[in-house]
């Protein structure tokens, strides 16, 4: 060839249409927000139902997984996400579909190897590296309060 | 360092006898949709799984091809196969009932030229009386083993391409009739450095550069030589690729070009990006339109060239580069 | 007027989390996998200085839903759990704070796997 690679890494830079950041970026903070908003709700509702806050959060956050889930398996979530983009893929609904979605996938491969292992496909590392800082955090945060006795 | 040129192989005894494609729901609401002789609307038909049911879609393609020619698979000397999945398991499952002699083939998307040239080879050279080309590709099954579950919201980039759904099945024998196959120039791996799984068309433009150039130069042709220059899938981007590579030797391709990836689909319509992709893209719309009209005389010289990219996700996720590859196939109606 | 602040407050912090999500995948090709996972950790971070509970104060699910709130719930377990058990509480708090949501991922996730069929839609 008569090119180098880095001009031709140039030229296919140059070929290369970038998103339209223009018309993703608002979507993403819309229908992002709009999930959020949705969250802010259901708290709000359980809190009037006497969950207190903690509770409360936490059926949130299962509501959300729930519905999550439901529009992963009628193969509305990935539609969504397609004008959505970050919007749906930050907030835990998103990490719900990366769980999901792998599941429906894989189940053709069996319950154990296809369906069971495959869920963490694409979440696992979310799980694996927050599990992990906080730990940290954790342990830090104990040396902390026992040697400068503060709190 | 001087450059191997390869060898532009010529035929005198080969044609394609009969040509079929199958095609999904999408591909069937694209552009050519009416060309296609089977749509399979919910892209699975009988099949429980996305592999069986791009099994079927070869199963089909070459039965399809069989009945045109008027032959049963006890007639047939040989079947050329591949396609994009693990072991090429849409070759290998699809046409294992037809108990015909089998070679597997893989040169990713540009599978279905290889499969072309390869069995005009050997129709030319007397081995065999007729030998069958069939590739496929599914846009599940692909995605599946490339990129992401199907209901995973993943975000594509505006340079990834479409896998087509489709498969596409020519059988070439020795009896003289239109669609001749003319000559074929074998491609080199040409790895551009390109980095990129969404950006499979800047992967490929320089080998179809590549393989086109030689072609010319080995045949004594140019561009307008030739009624249509077809690559394979480049999309949009390997297509401009393409132009601008040529651009620097002085020659223009872009009023002779045409690109499957980028007729397979409506772009303004249907989400596909930079445009279709896939062994069963080129296949479909080759064995649906392209010989069609080359069989009618409509075409009287066309120059197809199938474009691949060499891509493993375990390479890429090692950090490695994505070669590509194309082979050039001349088809005429004379 | 307090809860329509609130539902407001809650829609722009969020969909400024997601849009920043999006200007990285536009300008950095980071993948999906690679946001999922720096978010969480910068949640964890953020908890731990003490700068997300401020926000969670502020926006309610704008911070929670997230999945920086996600990360600070875990660095909010493991403080409270630090705090009540020592050191033991570093490995026991982040899970429990964070039962209730991974749980019902791998609960429903389940259940929707074997309910439904797998297939994209899109473009049909």
């Amino acid at each position: 060839m008569n090119i180098s690679n880095s001009e031709y890494g140039e030229m296919a830079k140059k070929h290369s249409p970038p998103s339209s950041m223009y018309k993703t970026i608002p979507m993403a903070f819309v229908i992002g927000g709009g999930i959020c908003t949705l969250g802010e709700a259901l708290l709000n509702l359980y809190e009037y139902l006497g969950l207190g806050k903690i509770n409360g959060g936490a059926l949130t956050s299962m509501t959300l997984i729930f519905l999550s889930a439901l529009f992963t398996g009628l193969k509305l979530y990935d539609r969504l996400a397609q004008c959505g983009g970050a919007g749906t893929l930050v907030p835990i609904t998103g990490f719900a579909n990366a769980m999901v979605s792998p599941a429906l996938d894989f189940k053709s491969e069996g319950f154990i190897l296809g369906l069971g292992a495959k869920m963490f496909s694409i979440a696992g590392p979310v799980i694996v590296y927050g599990i992990s800082a906080s730990v940290l955090y954790g342990i830090i945060y104990y040396i902390v309060i026992f040697f400068m006795g503060g709190s | 360092m001087a450059l191997c040129e390869g060898k532009t192989f010529k035929y005198s005894n080969a044609s394609v006898l009969s040509y079929a494609s199958v095609v999904g729901k999408a591909e069937s609401d694209g552009p050519y949709g009416d060309e296609f002789d089977e749509v399979i609307n919910d892209n699975k038909g009988s099949a429980q799984t996305w592999e069986q049911a791009e099994a079927l879609f070869q199963q089909k393609a070459l039965g399809h091809a069989m009945d045109k020619a008027g032959l049963i698979p006890a007639k047939m000397d040989l079947m050329l196969a591949g396609d994009l999945l693990n072991q090429c398991t849409g070759s290998s499952y699809g046409l294992k009932d037809y108990y015909i002699p089998f070679l597997g083939i893989y040169g990713a998307c540009s599978s279905f030229a290889e499969g072309l040239l390869l069995a005009g080879a050997l129709v030319n050279a007397g081995y065999v009386e007729n030998a069958a080309a069939v590739t496929s590709s599914h846009y599940s099954s692909a995605e599946r083993q490339f990129r992401f579950p199907l209901n995973y919201g993943g975000v594509r980039t505006p340079t990834a391409q479409w896998t087509a759904t489709a498969a596409g099945a020519a059988i070439v024998s020795s009896a003289p009739k239109a669609p001749y196959i003319r000559a074929a120039t074998v491609g080199k791996i040409q790895d551009m450095g390109i980095k990129d799984m969404n950006n499979m068309g800047a992967a490929m433009a320089g080998a179809a550069y590549d393989t086109i150039s030689r072609h010319f130069r080995h045949m004594g042709t140019h561009p307008e030589s030739y009624d249509l220059i077809i690559t394979g899938d480049l999309g949009q981007v390997g297509s401009e690729m393409l132009y601008e590579l040529f651009r620097r030797d002085g020659v223009s391709v872009e009023s002779r070009h045409k690109d499957c990836g980028l007729m397979m689909f409506d772009r303004d319509k249907q989400d596909v990006h930079a445009g279709g992709s896939g062994c069963g893209c080129s296949a479909s719309i080759m064995c649906g339109h392209f010989l069609k009209s080359v069989e009618s005389g409509e075409l009287g010289r066309i120059l197809f060239c199938a474009t691949g990219a060499l891509m493993s996700p375990t390479m890429v996720q090692q950090g490695g580069t994505i070669p590509g590859i194309a082979h050039a196939v001349e088809i005429t109606s004379k | 007027m307090d809860t329509l602040m609130e539902y407001v407050w809650a829609f722009l912090v969020g969909g400024a989390l997601c849009a920043v999500g999006q200007v990285l995948i536009d300008l950095t090709k980071l993948t999906p996998a690679r946001i999922l996972t720096s978010y969480v950790v910068a949640g964890v971070i953020l908890g731990a200085v003490g700068l997300y509970e401020p926000l969670v104060d502020f926006a309610g699910g704008g911070a929670t839903v997230p999945l920086t709130g996600f990360g600070y719930l875990l660095s909010k377990g493991v403080k409270e759990a630090v705090l009540e058990k020592g050191l033991i509480g570093a490995f026991t708090g982040g899970f429990t704070s964070a039962a209730a949501g991974i749980t019902a991922a791998i609960f429903f996730g389940l259940i929707a796997a074997l309910i439904f069929k797998s297939g994209s839609k899109i473009n049909e």
